[in-house]
Protein backbone atom coordinates (compact mmCIF):
# COMPACT_ATOMS: atom_id res chain seq x y z
CA UNK A 1 0.00 0.00 0.00
CA UNK A 2 2.72 2.51 0.22
CA UNK A 3 2.74 5.42 -2.34
CA UNK A 4 6.62 5.52 -3.18
CA UNK A 5 8.31 9.08 -2.77
CA UNK A 6 7.38 11.41 -5.63
CA UNK A 7 4.65 9.34 -7.04
CA UNK A 8 1.79 11.57 -5.67
CA UNK A 9 1.91 14.81 -7.86
CA UNK A 10 0.69 18.51 -6.65
CA UNK A 11 -1.65 19.02 -5.25
CA UNK A 12 -2.39 15.42 -4.10
CA UNK A 13 -0.17 14.56 -1.76
CA UNK A 14 -1.04 18.25 0.26
CA UNK A 15 -4.60 17.09 -0.15
CA UNK A 16 -3.93 13.88 2.17
CA UNK A 17 -1.85 15.26 4.27
CA UNK A 18 -4.49 17.77 4.87
CA UNK A 19 -6.88 15.45 5.40
CA UNK A 20 -4.89 12.79 7.53
CA UNK A 21 -3.80 15.98 9.93
CA UNK A 22 -7.13 16.11 11.61
CA UNK A 23 -7.07 12.57 12.41
CA UNK A 24 -3.33 12.59 13.76
CA UNK A 25 -4.46 15.80 16.44
CA UNK A 26 -7.28 13.99 17.34
CA UNK A 27 -5.28 11.31 17.75
CA UNK A 28 -2.86 12.36 19.96
CA UNK A 29 -5.20 13.93 22.17
CA UNK A 30 -6.57 10.60 22.72
CA UNK A 31 -3.40 9.16 23.56
CA UNK A 32 -2.81 12.18 25.90
CA UNK A 33 -6.31 11.23 27.69
CA UNK A 34 -5.64 7.58 27.73
CA UNK A 35 -1.83 7.99 29.74
CA UNK A 36 -3.61 10.48 32.58
CA UNK A 37 -7.02 8.19 32.94
CA UNK A 38 -6.36 4.62 31.61
CA UNK A 39 -2.72 4.13 32.21
CA UNK A 40 -3.85 0.37 32.87
CA UNK A 41 -4.16 -0.05 28.89
CA UNK A 42 -0.98 1.31 27.96
CA UNK A 43 0.89 -2.19 27.61
CA UNK A 44 -2.00 -2.96 24.95
CA UNK A 45 -1.00 0.03 23.19
CA UNK A 46 2.32 -0.67 23.05
CA UNK A 47 1.29 -4.23 21.70
CA UNK A 48 -1.27 -2.57 19.24
CA UNK A 49 2.00 -0.72 17.89
CA UNK A 50 4.62 -3.16 18.02
CA UNK A 51 1.88 -5.91 15.90
CA UNK A 52 2.17 -2.95 12.80
CA UNK A 53 5.64 -3.29 13.70
CA UNK A 54 6.33 -6.55 12.68
CA UNK A 55 3.15 -7.34 10.22
CA UNK A 56 4.36 -4.17 8.15
CA UNK A 57 7.98 -6.08 7.58
CA UNK A 58 6.75 -9.16 6.61
CA UNK A 59 6.46 -9.05 2.89
CA UNK A 60 4.19 -12.39 1.60
CA UNK A 61 3.74 -13.96 -1.24
CA UNK A 62 0.74 -13.76 -2.67
CA UNK A 63 -0.95 -16.09 -5.30
CA UNK A 64 -0.83 -14.05 -8.32
CA UNK A 65 3.55 -13.92 -8.28
CA UNK A 66 3.61 -10.50 -6.84
CA UNK A 67 4.41 -9.66 -2.97
CA UNK A 68 2.34 -7.49 -0.38
CA UNK A 69 2.52 -7.04 3.52
CA UNK A 70 -0.02 -6.77 5.97
CA UNK A 71 -0.65 -3.59 8.26
CA UNK A 72 -1.71 -5.13 11.29
CA UNK A 73 -3.35 -1.77 12.05
CA UNK A 74 -6.65 -2.69 12.62
CA UNK A 75 -5.65 -4.48 15.90
CA UNK A 76 -4.71 -1.00 17.19
CA UNK A 77 -8.06 0.13 15.10
CA UNK A 78 -10.45 -2.28 17.49
CA UNK A 79 -8.67 -1.26 20.37
CA UNK A 80 -8.77 2.40 20.75
CA UNK A 81 -10.47 3.17 17.26
CA UNK A 82 -8.87 5.19 13.88
CA UNK A 83 -7.10 8.16 15.40
CA UNK A 84 -5.04 6.48 17.92
CA UNK A 85 -4.20 4.03 15.21
CA UNK A 86 -3.45 6.37 12.84
CA UNK A 87 -0.78 7.95 15.28
CA UNK A 88 0.69 3.97 15.31
CA UNK A 89 0.50 3.56 11.81
CA UNK A 90 2.68 7.06 11.07
CA UNK A 91 5.22 6.13 13.52
CA UNK A 92 5.88 3.24 11.45
CA UNK A 93 5.39 4.95 8.29
CA UNK A 94 8.16 7.35 9.14
CA UNK A 95 10.16 4.52 10.38
CA UNK A 96 10.18 3.00 6.91
CA UNK A 97 10.33 6.26 5.04
CA UNK A 98 13.20 6.80 6.73
CA UNK A 99 15.28 4.30 6.79
CA UNK A 100 13.84 1.67 3.98
CA UNK A 101 13.39 4.33 1.28
CA UNK A 102 9.52 2.08 1.29
CA UNK A 103 6.81 4.62 0.66
CA UNK A 104 7.67 8.67 1.28
CA UNK A 105 7.86 11.77 3.28
CA UNK A 106 5.58 13.51 0.67
CA UNK A 107 3.60 10.51 0.33
CA UNK A 108 3.15 10.46 4.40
CA UNK A 109 -0.32 12.23 4.38
CA UNK A 110 -1.72 9.57 1.96
CA UNK A 111 -0.20 6.26 3.42
CA UNK A 112 -1.41 7.61 7.05
CA UNK A 113 -4.89 8.09 5.46
CA UNK A 114 -5.20 4.33 4.51
CA UNK A 115 -3.08 2.55 6.46
CA UNK A 116 -3.66 4.10 9.81
CA UNK A 117 -6.85 6.19 9.37
CA UNK A 118 -9.44 4.34 6.52
CA UNK A 119 -8.59 0.57 7.82
CA UNK A 120 -8.76 0.55 11.57
CA UNK A 121 -12.10 3.11 10.85
CA UNK A 122 -13.29 -0.28 9.10
CA UNK A 123 -12.00 -2.53 11.95
CA UNK A 124 -13.59 -0.06 14.81
CA UNK A 125 -17.32 -0.06 13.03
CA UNK A 126 -17.21 -3.71 12.27
CA UNK A 127 -15.82 -4.41 15.69
CA UNK A 128 -18.58 -1.76 17.30
CA UNK A 129 -21.76 -3.34 15.58
CA UNK A 130 -20.42 -7.16 15.87
CA UNK A 131 -20.61 -6.90 19.37
CA UNK A 132 -23.62 -4.54 19.45
CA UNK A 133 -25.48 -7.31 17.28
CA UNK A 134 -23.47 -10.23 19.51
CA UNK A 135 -22.17 -11.66 17.25
CA UNK A 136 -19.70 -13.86 18.10
CA UNK A 137 -16.18 -11.84 19.25
CA UNK A 138 -13.65 -14.04 17.57
CA UNK A 139 -15.51 -13.90 14.29
CA UNK A 140 -15.95 -10.07 14.83
CA UNK A 141 -12.09 -9.63 14.91
CA UNK A 142 -11.35 -11.69 12.18
CA UNK A 143 -13.85 -9.76 9.56
CA UNK A 144 -12.81 -6.45 11.51
CA UNK A 145 -8.88 -6.95 11.01
CA UNK A 146 -9.60 -8.40 7.69
CA UNK A 147 -11.34 -5.56 5.95
CA UNK A 148 -8.99 -3.15 7.47
CA UNK A 149 -6.35 -4.78 5.68
CA UNK A 150 -8.25 -5.08 2.65
CA UNK A 151 -10.26 -1.79 2.63
CA UNK A 152 -6.42 0.26 2.86
CA UNK A 153 -5.30 -1.33 -0.27
CA UNK A 154 -8.46 -0.36 -2.39
CA UNK A 155 -8.13 3.61 -0.57
CA UNK A 156 -4.81 3.34 -1.66
CA UNK A 157 -5.81 2.12 -5.47
CA UNK A 158 -8.34 4.93 -5.12
CA UNK A 159 -5.97 7.89 -4.20
CA UNK A 160 -3.83 6.49 -7.32
CA UNK A 161 -6.41 6.83 -9.72
CA UNK A 162 -7.48 10.64 -8.94
CA UNK A 163 -4.18 11.40 -9.01
CA UNK A 164 -3.48 9.14 -12.24
CA UNK A 165 -6.48 8.94 -14.52
CA UNK A 166 -5.04 8.41 -17.81
CA UNK A 167 -6.98 8.34 -20.57
CA UNK A 168 -8.89 5.64 -18.84
CA UNK A 169 -11.09 7.83 -16.75
CA UNK A 170 -11.25 7.47 -12.53
CA UNK A 171 -12.92 4.22 -12.83
CA UNK A 172 -10.21 2.85 -15.75
CA UNK A 173 -7.07 3.45 -13.41
CA UNK A 174 -9.20 2.21 -10.65
CA UNK A 175 -9.48 -1.08 -11.44
CA UNK A 176 -5.91 -1.27 -13.32
CA UNK A 177 -4.45 -0.19 -9.36
CA UNK A 178 -7.13 -2.47 -7.62
CA UNK A 179 -5.69 -5.11 -9.75
CA UNK A 180 -2.52 -4.61 -8.81
CA UNK A 181 -2.97 -4.21 -5.28
CA UNK A 182 -6.60 -5.39 -3.49
CA UNK A 183 -6.14 -8.75 -5.68
CA UNK A 184 -2.66 -9.18 -4.40
CA UNK A 185 -3.93 -8.61 -0.78
CA UNK A 186 -7.05 -11.03 -0.55
CA UNK A 187 -4.85 -13.63 0.98
CA UNK A 188 -3.26 -11.63 2.94
CA UNK A 189 -6.10 -9.71 4.29
CA UNK A 190 -7.38 -13.58 5.31
CA UNK A 191 -4.07 -14.29 7.24
CA UNK A 192 -4.01 -11.06 8.80
CA UNK A 193 -7.45 -11.67 10.00
CA UNK A 194 -6.51 -14.86 11.55
CA UNK A 195 -3.37 -13.77 13.51
CA UNK A 196 -5.32 -10.96 14.69
CA UNK A 197 -7.81 -12.84 15.82
CA UNK A 198 -5.75 -15.38 17.67
CA UNK A 199 -4.11 -12.16 20.20
CA UNK A 200 -7.18 -11.03 20.83
CA UNK A 201 -7.87 -14.41 22.28
CA UNK A 202 -4.61 -14.20 24.31
CA UNK A 203 -5.58 -10.67 25.20
CA UNK A 204 -8.88 -12.24 26.41
CA UNK A 205 -6.87 -15.07 28.26
CA UNK A 206 -4.42 -12.73 29.93
CA UNK A 207 -5.62 -9.52 30.21
CA UNK A 208 -9.61 -9.02 30.14
CA UNK A 209 -10.07 -6.57 32.28
CA UNK A 210 -8.38 -3.76 29.95
CA UNK A 211 -10.88 -4.66 27.37
CA UNK A 212 -13.95 -4.26 29.77
CA UNK A 213 -12.27 -0.99 30.94
CA UNK A 214 -11.56 0.11 27.51
CA UNK A 215 -15.73 -0.79 26.59
CA UNK A 216 -14.68 -3.26 24.33
CA UNK A 217 -16.20 -6.29 26.18
CA UNK A 218 -18.99 -6.77 28.61
CA UNK A 219 -17.82 -8.78 31.67
CA UNK A 220 -20.59 -11.47 30.91
CA UNK A 221 -19.51 -11.92 27.29
CA UNK A 222 -15.33 -12.04 28.64
CA UNK A 223 -16.51 -14.76 31.34
CA UNK A 224 -18.46 -16.51 28.60
CA UNK A 225 -15.08 -16.43 26.11
CA UNK A 226 -12.63 -17.56 29.33
CA UNK A 227 -15.09 -20.47 29.95
CA UNK A 228 -14.97 -22.12 25.91
CA UNK A 229 -11.35 -21.79 26.13
CA UNK A 230 -10.84 -23.24 29.36
CA UNK B 1 -11.36 -27.68 21.98
CA UNK B 2 -8.81 -25.62 23.79
CA UNK B 3 -6.75 -25.31 20.70
CA UNK B 4 -9.53 -24.84 18.49
CA UNK B 5 -8.37 -21.45 17.21
CA UNK B 6 -4.33 -22.30 17.04
CA UNK B 7 -5.24 -25.43 14.52
CA UNK B 8 -7.72 -23.66 12.13
CA UNK B 9 -5.22 -20.58 12.27
CA UNK B 10 -2.20 -23.22 11.57
CA UNK B 11 -3.94 -25.19 8.70
CA UNK B 12 -4.80 -21.95 7.13
CA UNK B 13 -1.18 -20.77 6.95
CA UNK B 14 -0.32 -24.62 5.76
CA UNK B 15 -2.93 -23.93 2.84
CA UNK B 16 -1.52 -20.79 2.18
CA UNK B 17 2.09 -21.83 1.85
CA UNK B 18 1.30 -24.62 -0.04
CA UNK B 19 -0.58 -22.29 -2.77
CA UNK B 20 2.94 -20.34 -2.75
CA UNK B 21 4.91 -23.45 -3.50
CA UNK B 22 2.53 -24.28 -6.10
CA UNK B 23 1.76 -21.12 -7.79
CA UNK B 24 5.44 -20.59 -7.65
CA UNK B 25 6.37 -24.02 -9.39
CA UNK B 26 4.00 -22.91 -12.23
CA UNK B 27 5.28 -19.34 -12.48
CA UNK B 28 8.58 -20.63 -12.47
CA UNK B 29 7.96 -22.65 -15.06
CA UNK B 30 6.88 -19.46 -17.74
CA UNK B 31 9.58 -17.71 -16.38
CA UNK B 32 12.55 -16.66 -19.19
CA UNK B 33 16.17 -16.23 -17.76
CA UNK B 34 17.25 -13.36 -15.98
CA UNK B 35 13.57 -12.47 -14.97
CA UNK B 36 12.06 -12.43 -11.22
CA UNK B 37 8.67 -13.02 -10.18
CA UNK B 38 7.26 -12.28 -6.68
CA UNK B 39 8.17 -8.72 -6.88
CA UNK B 40 6.77 -6.45 -4.88
CA UNK B 41 2.96 -4.74 -5.36
CA UNK B 42 3.84 -1.11 -4.31
CA UNK B 43 7.00 -1.51 -7.47
CA UNK B 44 3.94 -2.90 -9.47
CA UNK B 45 2.11 0.22 -9.08
CA UNK B 46 4.64 2.38 -9.63
CA UNK B 47 6.04 0.73 -12.70
CA UNK B 48 2.30 1.22 -13.66
CA UNK B 49 2.33 4.82 -13.46
CA UNK B 50 5.70 5.51 -14.97
CA UNK B 51 4.51 3.30 -18.03
CA UNK B 52 2.00 6.79 -18.71
CA UNK B 53 5.63 8.72 -18.64
CA UNK B 54 5.32 10.30 -15.32
CA UNK B 55 8.45 11.34 -13.39
CA UNK B 56 8.24 10.95 -9.45
CA UNK B 57 8.80 14.60 -8.61
CA UNK B 58 10.98 14.06 -5.68
CA UNK B 59 13.66 10.95 -4.75
CA UNK B 60 14.33 9.52 -1.54
CA UNK B 61 16.81 11.09 0.35
CA UNK B 62 18.08 8.01 1.53
CA UNK B 63 17.84 4.38 0.15
CA UNK B 64 18.77 1.36 1.66
CA UNK B 65 22.19 0.68 -0.59
CA UNK B 66 22.04 -2.79 -1.10
CA UNK B 67 18.93 -5.67 -1.09
CA UNK B 68 20.89 -7.18 1.90
CA UNK B 69 20.74 -4.11 4.25
CA UNK B 70 17.21 -3.13 3.27
CA UNK B 71 16.24 -6.79 5.10
CA UNK B 72 18.40 -5.91 7.97
CA UNK B 73 16.42 -2.98 8.49
CA UNK B 74 13.32 -5.14 7.70
CA UNK B 75 14.19 -8.02 10.40
CA UNK B 76 15.09 -4.85 12.69
CA UNK B 77 11.60 -3.75 12.06
CA UNK B 78 10.19 -6.79 13.18
CA UNK B 79 12.43 -7.63 16.12
CA UNK B 80 11.45 -4.65 17.67
CA UNK B 81 7.79 -5.50 17.53
CA UNK B 82 8.17 -9.06 18.25
CA UNK B 83 10.70 -7.95 21.20
CA UNK B 84 7.51 -5.62 22.62
CA UNK B 85 5.15 -8.36 22.54
CA UNK B 86 6.58 -11.00 24.05
CA UNK B 87 7.66 -8.26 27.03
CA UNK B 88 4.24 -7.41 27.52
CA UNK B 89 2.66 -10.94 26.76
CA UNK B 90 5.44 -12.28 29.03
CA UNK B 91 4.51 -9.54 31.84
CA UNK B 92 0.59 -10.28 31.91
CA UNK B 93 0.92 -14.01 31.93
CA UNK B 94 3.50 -13.73 34.86
CA UNK B 95 1.29 -11.29 36.74
CA UNK B 96 -1.54 -13.88 36.00
CA UNK B 97 0.04 -16.83 37.70
CA UNK B 98 1.37 -14.86 40.73
CA UNK B 99 -1.95 -13.44 41.59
Amino acid sequence: MHIMEGFLPSPWWEIWILVSLPFIVIGLYQLNKLVREKREALPLLAVAGAFVFVLSSLKLPSFNGSCSHPTGTGLGGILFGPCIAAVLGLIVLVFQAVFLAHGGITTLGANVFSMGIAGPAVAYLIYKAGTRAGANTYATVFIAAALADLVTYVVTSIQLALAFPGTTGFFGAFSAFAAVFAVTQVPLAIIEGAIIMLVFKYIVQLKPEILTRLNLLSESTVNKLREAAA
Amino acid sequence: MKYGMEIAVAALIIVFAAVFLVQDAAIQATLGDGQEAWGGADGEAAGLIEATGYEPWIEPFWEPPSGEIESLLFALQAAIGAVIIGYIFGYWQAGRKAA
